[in-house]
């Protein structure tokens, strides 16, 4: 714990760091890059790539600072966090995955001739 | 008196003595626990979104042609502007958040009273730019015709999507809203909407410069395909209603399961948010009547302060899901 004028230095700063993340994740969904927006990697664009990059180092921030955690004892940090990291992209990964075969399958069967 | 009620504890935070797992309090080692529960479950309907989304790739309706409106901007294109400013609100309203644990941690009870009011503030601006949204969001802002398989058209001009009412002329009705006052046998029925399916077909025929837009995604641009005008009769001549709005059964941007994902997840977390704002009011008065300065710490505004932030974190990713990506 340091003294209480470095804590509010630390809360502006982490709010500087999440509005400019926001303002240029708004920025590139408006302008939406050619390059980032048309470039297919891992199934889906470059630009929903960042996107997911950019929020995951603003939960980072917000998990981190505004409510503490990194204050916490190691062990308790983990036990917070692990369960998450491990389960979350488990889920997230089988069920993507599952919905494009699904869509691979169905799309052929509907009909956009009339 | 039995020995091993939970409140036997003389002031100590656990129970049976003074030692704290892992240097945590009770409390807020259980907000934390109850956090990662409830962040497995917006996972689970996020990741529930995603295996849908994947599953209509092709035809999944385009955030920034949904979401368009900013208050006091009529008739604008405003992709987003909207959902920026409510991300900063609820950013902004966290900071006040943890600007109030601060506080306490100094035991400064004027500043915990201040920061805690505007985060409470914040929280209500919040909820109520939501209940905008979704206003907007089930008026809709074009208006579509729903094919007898339950695909959606919509209307284009010079490759942008246009209202019915840009180019659709009415006539006087025939039919009469039916309720159950003047209804005979009256049990439900649609409401009429502004322009018939006939209507709808007959100004399209006269306006040879609409073309039809359909749900399909050009996997080269990336845009919705707009069809010839030719081919856009064959579609229309399959017309069966006209659709305004969103509702769970069926909406005017497309798959109908976008607008059940939409009023789901959002308004999970919007109701996350209002009992945060609920939660905050009564600490707020709490912090009033001296409870926490009476108590010696203000450990409990740590705890609704670690739900907040939860509340934050949410939309973070609300907002990369549903806006951005």
């Amino acid at each position: 714990m340091g003294n209480a004028a470095d804590h509010k230095a630390l809360i502006w700063k982490v709010f500087g760091i999440l509005s400019a993340i926001t303002i240029v994740e708004v920025a590139l969904g408006i302008v939406k890059p050619e390059f980032l927006f048309t470039t297919q990697f891992l199934g889906t664009s470059l630009l929903n790539s960042l996107f997911l990059i950019l929020t995951i180092v603003k939960a980072y921030y917000i998990v981190w600072y505004f409510m503490h955690l990194g204050d916490e004892k190691k062990n308790f940090k983990y036990s917070i966090v692990l369960p998450l990291v491990i389960l979350i992209p488990y889920l997230a990964t089988l069920l993507i995955i599952e919905g494009s075969y699904v869509h691979d399958v169905l799309a052929p069967y509907i009909n956009w001739k009339y | 008196m039995g020995a091993n009620i939970a409140d036997q504890n003389e002031g100590k935070t656990w129970d049976g003595g003074s030692t704290r797992p892992m240097g945590a309090s009770y409390g807020k080692m259980m907000m934390w626990f109850f956090i990662v529960s409830d962040a497995l479950t917006f996972s689970g309907f996020l990741a529930a979104y995603g295996l849908t989304r994947f599953k209509f790739i092709d035809v999944w309706p385009i955030a920034d042609e949904v979401f368009t409106h900013f208050p006091f901007m009529h008739g604008t294109h405003a992709p987003m502007y909207y959902v920026a400013l409510m991300t900063f609100i609820l950013i902004f309203s966290s900071v006040t958040m943890v600007l109030a644990v601060d506080a306490g941690h100094n035991m400064n009870k004027k500043k915990v009273t201040f920061y805690m009011f505007l985060t409470i503030i914040g929280g209500i601006i919040f909820v109520g730019s939501q209940a905008w949204e979704w206003k907007n969001f089930i008026q809709g802002s074009y208006g579509a015709v729903q094919l007898k398989d339950g695909k959606i058209v919509q209307f284009a001009e010079n490759g942008h999507q246009i209202a019915l009412a840009d180019f659709v002329t009415s006539h006087p009705k025939e039919r009469v809203d039916h309720t159950r006052h003047n209804g005979l046998w009256f049990e439900s029925g649609d409401a009429n909407p502004t322009y018939t399916v006939e209507e709808v077909v007959a100004s399209f025929k006269a306006n040879p410069q609409v073309n039809l837009r359909i749900e399909k995604i050009d996997p080269e641009t990336k845009k919705k395909i707009i069809v010839s005008r030719s081919e856009g009769l064959k579609f229309l001549s399959q017309a069966a209603r006209v659709v305004e709005g969103a509702n769970l059964e069926v909406n005017e941007y497309g798959s109908s399961q976008f607008a059940d994902f939409f009023f789901f997840i959002t308004g999970f977390h919007g109701f996350h948010v209002f009992s945060g704002i609920v939660l905050n009011i009564i600490i707020f008065f709490n912090v009033i009547i001296g409870t926490y300065e009476k108590r010696g710490h203000y450990e409990m505004v740590e705890k609704v302060g670690l739900y907040w932030h939860f509340v934050d974190l949410v939309w973070v990713f609300v907002f990369t899901f549903f806006y951005l990506v």
